[in-house]
């Protein structure tokens, strides 16, 4: 049985995260649960029509709560926020594309379900138990409060492991879909996709930084 | 003629053709330029790649940002149909429970088969490369030298559409002068490389592909390929018109809307339907080959898989370009009084002998790379270098643990991003908020990869049979696959590996992944063989013309003939044989001999 048919694995994986979690500190709220359980969808099957264009929900439903939509939005722009390379997160429907991830029937997705979802819930517990507001609610200095201790810089503290994790998976799935748009393109400096009447390899200034000649003639 | 159902064939054809990549599509289009009326089975559905391809989707405009899943292997937006590693209801085995011991089986269930999404390396194989066991005592010699191959080579290469350079270095063949398109520029990482692996006295050179970097010569090519026959130039020339030049952007796996690369949807069949020879079945599951009383080939039984029913298509001769794989089925199910263990098969050897490239990779970060001034590096939709096998003086003088060679690919460039972050929480050290957007942008770009695609040496143990009970959803005996990599390949990969790392730091760089381990058998989706052609009819299945020894009507035009599997990819080759086969049908028929 795979991960797609087995709800129960799901649920295993869960409650390890939370026995993990709980151990560490607190109890998180055991509602998660339900939601973490795998949707009975279909994926977009082996012939899909490929020239299209798509947008997150158009293949199988999404999954988020307004709350958790708050927060993922909050947290998204924690990590890739509005600055001199490029818009914030939320306004390249970074949100959407999280969901529509943790909300496919794949193995690889649902497994990352298990870590999001609950990721998510101790987020929330975590805001409310130290600043006494949901994470989206908190001023910034807050919200960096906590992902200072989550985000991996240095060692990160045995209570705090399994959030860790959590966060670096966010910030990878964040970053897969920022850098997937146009604007994450001129943000990270690919300027392709586009019709070239030629292709003339490498700038001059290029060529000189690396201290390399075209040999192409 | 057209694309039709089962229900529209003629009474019988010259030659009835299964599988439409890229030996099927070869042989339609040799044939019917020569006047035969043919049929062709394609397993899968109709495929129009003008409006199927997705050509300028970002990640953001496809599901899960264009990462594989279960149902696209490679992605959302590869050029591959209702197939991959697993294709629904079409199960295959393997023999042994061992992870390494698995072989993998990518297929597509489409028209133009696997071309569709191929890489388009196009390397010709050399004149050591038809005659391995007379180097080296290991394997077997093709009954066919480089000789007889080349000028197929050349046709094909100004057929499709080619880009390169000529070396004139050791096996790896030029192509006649004027034959192949102008090679791309180079990109910096492949400079850079070029520059620095001089130290290492390793070459890099550019690749050969079959992108076009400047429109066909729909004037003179169509008169070199077919002196004296005014109605095949016209046609041609009607289609290399149809074909624009690469415009520079776009991954090439994903199909090509413009035709600017090859895939036999796109070069090969528009040019032999408009001869109006040709009749093409799709949904058709060929599952035997039907034998005549007087010993030869009559047709093809096959499932119209619209309908779930058995139909019937006669031909004087059938010629078989299933992919290797399929075509060693269908000849092991193809069983008759005369053929017990499956038509052909009086060696013994359907199904033997078959290889994979030996693929391991290196992937590595160079500093010099990083924070460059932004630039457009797509090129031509792939590599615009390699490195050929260069180790031939110091494999002769026994300095390698290993025989054969291998090339290297290689991608460093400022590819597309999106669908995986572009910073490992190694190098952004838990960096959130804009200090990663800074390493993000200084990062992209400084990040290489190498594999290597080397040759196997055929051995006892890696071999296709039926499976005793396993049958797809037809009731058709699946493949059961063996596989077992010797010490050579496993000598080789390490050879590839350590070579990679070498090249990394020359250039400054360290190695971050290697999978130093060889790639399981199939992984690389060059298996050849199983089909072996030879001198000797008792050592072999069929003959110099890929023709098989029994049934002197029966042809084989995949990969399966291949005795030996070159490093170079198997395409090119796999077209060159297909056209030379068609020649000798078209002598054959003349001749009134098949």
């Amino acid at each position: 049985m795979d991960d797609r048919t087995s709800p129960r694995l799901q649920r295993r994986e869960v409650l390890k995260w939370f026995a993990a979690a709980a151990a560490s500190a607190h109890l998180p709220d055991c509602c998660q649960e339900a939601q973490a359980a795998v949707p009975a969808v279909k994926g977009y099957g082996t012939d899909p029509v490929l020239a299209n264009v798509y947008k997150p929900g158009d293949f199988w439903p999404l999954t988020f709560t307004p709350e958790q939509r708050l927060a993922v939005t909050a947290l998204a722009d924690v990590v890739l926020p509005e600055d001199h390379l490029g818009p914030a997160a939320s306004t390249l429907r970074v949100p959407d594309y999280i969901d529509e991830w943790i909300s496919a029937p794949y193995p690889a997705q649902q497994k990352d379900r298990t870590a999001l979802l609950p990721g998510l819930q101790w987020l929330e517990d975590e805001s409310k138990k130290r600043f006494q507001g949901s994470f989206a609610s908190l001023p910034e200095t807050q919200k960096h409060a906590i992902c200072d201790d989550i985000c991996g810089t240095g060692t990160v503290k045995p209570q705090f492991k399994r959030a860790a994790a959590f966060f670096s998976k966010f910030r990878s799935l964040a970053a897969s879909a920022y850098y997937g748009t146009d604007a994450g393109w001129k943000a990270i400096g690919y300027v392709g996709n586009i019709s070239l009447a030629s292709f003339d390899g490498p700038p001059p200034e290029v060529l000189a930084k690396l201290g390399i000649e075209q040999t192409v003639k | 003629m057209p694309i039709i159902t089962s229900s529209k064939t003629k009474p019988e054809y010259d030659v009835a053709i299964v599988g439409s990549g890229a030996g099927g599509g070869q042989m339609a289009f040799t044939l019917t330029m020569a006047g035969l009326k043919c049929v062709m089975l394609e397993a899968g559905r109709n495929y129009v790649p003008e409006t199927e391809t997705a050509m300028f989707q970002r990640p953001e405009h496809t599901p899960l940002m264009n990462t594989p899943t279960p149902d696209k292997h490679m992605g959302f937006t590869d050029a591959t149909v209702d197939g991959g590693w697993e294709v629904p209801g079409e199960p295959y085995t393997q023999a042994s429970n061992s992870e390494e011991e698995k072989f993998w089986w990518w297929r597509s269930r489409m028209l133009g088969g696997r071309t569709n999404h191929w890489g388009r390396m196009s390397l010709r194989n050399g004149p050591y490369d038809f005659k391995p066991r007379s180097r080296d005592g290991l394997g077997f010699d093709w009954p066919i030298g480089y000789d007889d191959v080349e000028p197929y080579y050349t046709k094909v290469e100004m057929l499709i559409g080619v880009y390169g350079t000529n070396e004139g270095l050791e096996n790896t063949p030029n192509s006649p002068e004027g034959v192949l398109l102008p090679a791309p520029k180079g990109r910096a990482s492949e400079l850079y490389l070029q520059k620095h692996a001089k130290k290492l006295h390793i070459p890099v050179i550019s690749i050969h592909r079959a992108v076009l970097t400047r429109p066909l010569d729909a004037e003179n090519i169509p008169k070199k390929l077919y002196p004296g026959n005014p109605a095949a130039q016209r046609i041609i020339a009607d289609s290399m018109r149809m074909r624009a030049a690469c415009f520079w952007a776009t991954d090439c796996h994903r199909g090509c809307s413009i035709r600017a690369n090859y895939q036999s949807t796109t070069v090969h069949l528009p040019p032999a339907l408009a001869t109006g020879n040709l009749d093409i079945i799709p949904n058709a599951h060929a599952r035997e080959v039907t034998l005549g009383k007087d010993g030869k080939a009559n047709g093809l039984l096959y499932i119209d898989k619209t309908t779930g029913r058995e139909e019937r298509v006669k031909a004087r001769a059938v010629v078989l370009a299933a992919s290797s794989g399929e075509t060693v089925r269908l000849l092991l199910n193809s069983k008759s009084a005369r053929f017990p263990e499956g038509i052909g098969n009086d060696s013994g050897l359907v199904g033997k002998y078959v290889m994979d490239s030996v693929g391991a990779s290196v992937g590595g970060h160079v500093p010099a790379f990083e924070n460059l001034p932004p630039h457009n590096e797509d090129g031509a939709g792939g590599p615009h270098f390699y490195i050929p096998w260069w180790l031939y003086k110091e494999q002769h003088a026994g300095k390698l643990n290993f025989a054969r060679g291998y090339h290297t690919e290689f991608n460093g460039t400022r590819a597309m991003p999106g669908g995986r972050s572009p910073l490992g929480d190694d190098l952004g050290k838990g960096a959130y908020g804009t200090k990663f957007k800074e390493e993000a942008r200084r990062y992209y770009g400084s990040f290489v990869g190498y594999t290597c695609r080397g040759e196997q040496v055929p051995n006892e143990n890696c071999f296709a049979d039926l499976d005793p009970s396993v049958k797809d959803k037809w009731g058709i005996p699946v493949l059961r696959w063996h596989w077992k990599w010797s010490d050579n390949e496993r000598n080789m990969a390490a050879h590839a590996a350590k070579t990679f790392t070498a090249l990394i730091e020359a250039m400054g760089g360290t190695a971050r992944s290697s999978k130093v381990a060889i790639e399981n058998g199939g992984r690389v989706i060059h298996e050849v063989g199983g089909a072996m052609m030879g001198d000797d009819a008792k050592k072999s299945v069929c003959n110099g013309w890929n023709q098989v020894w029994q049934v002197k009507n029966l042809f084989l035009c995949d990969a399966a003939p291949f005795p030996s599997n070159a490093d170079k990819n198997p395409t090119l080759t796999i077209m060159a044989l297909a056209w030379r086969t068609g020649d000798h049908i078209i002598e054959q028929t003349k001749k009134g001999e098949l």
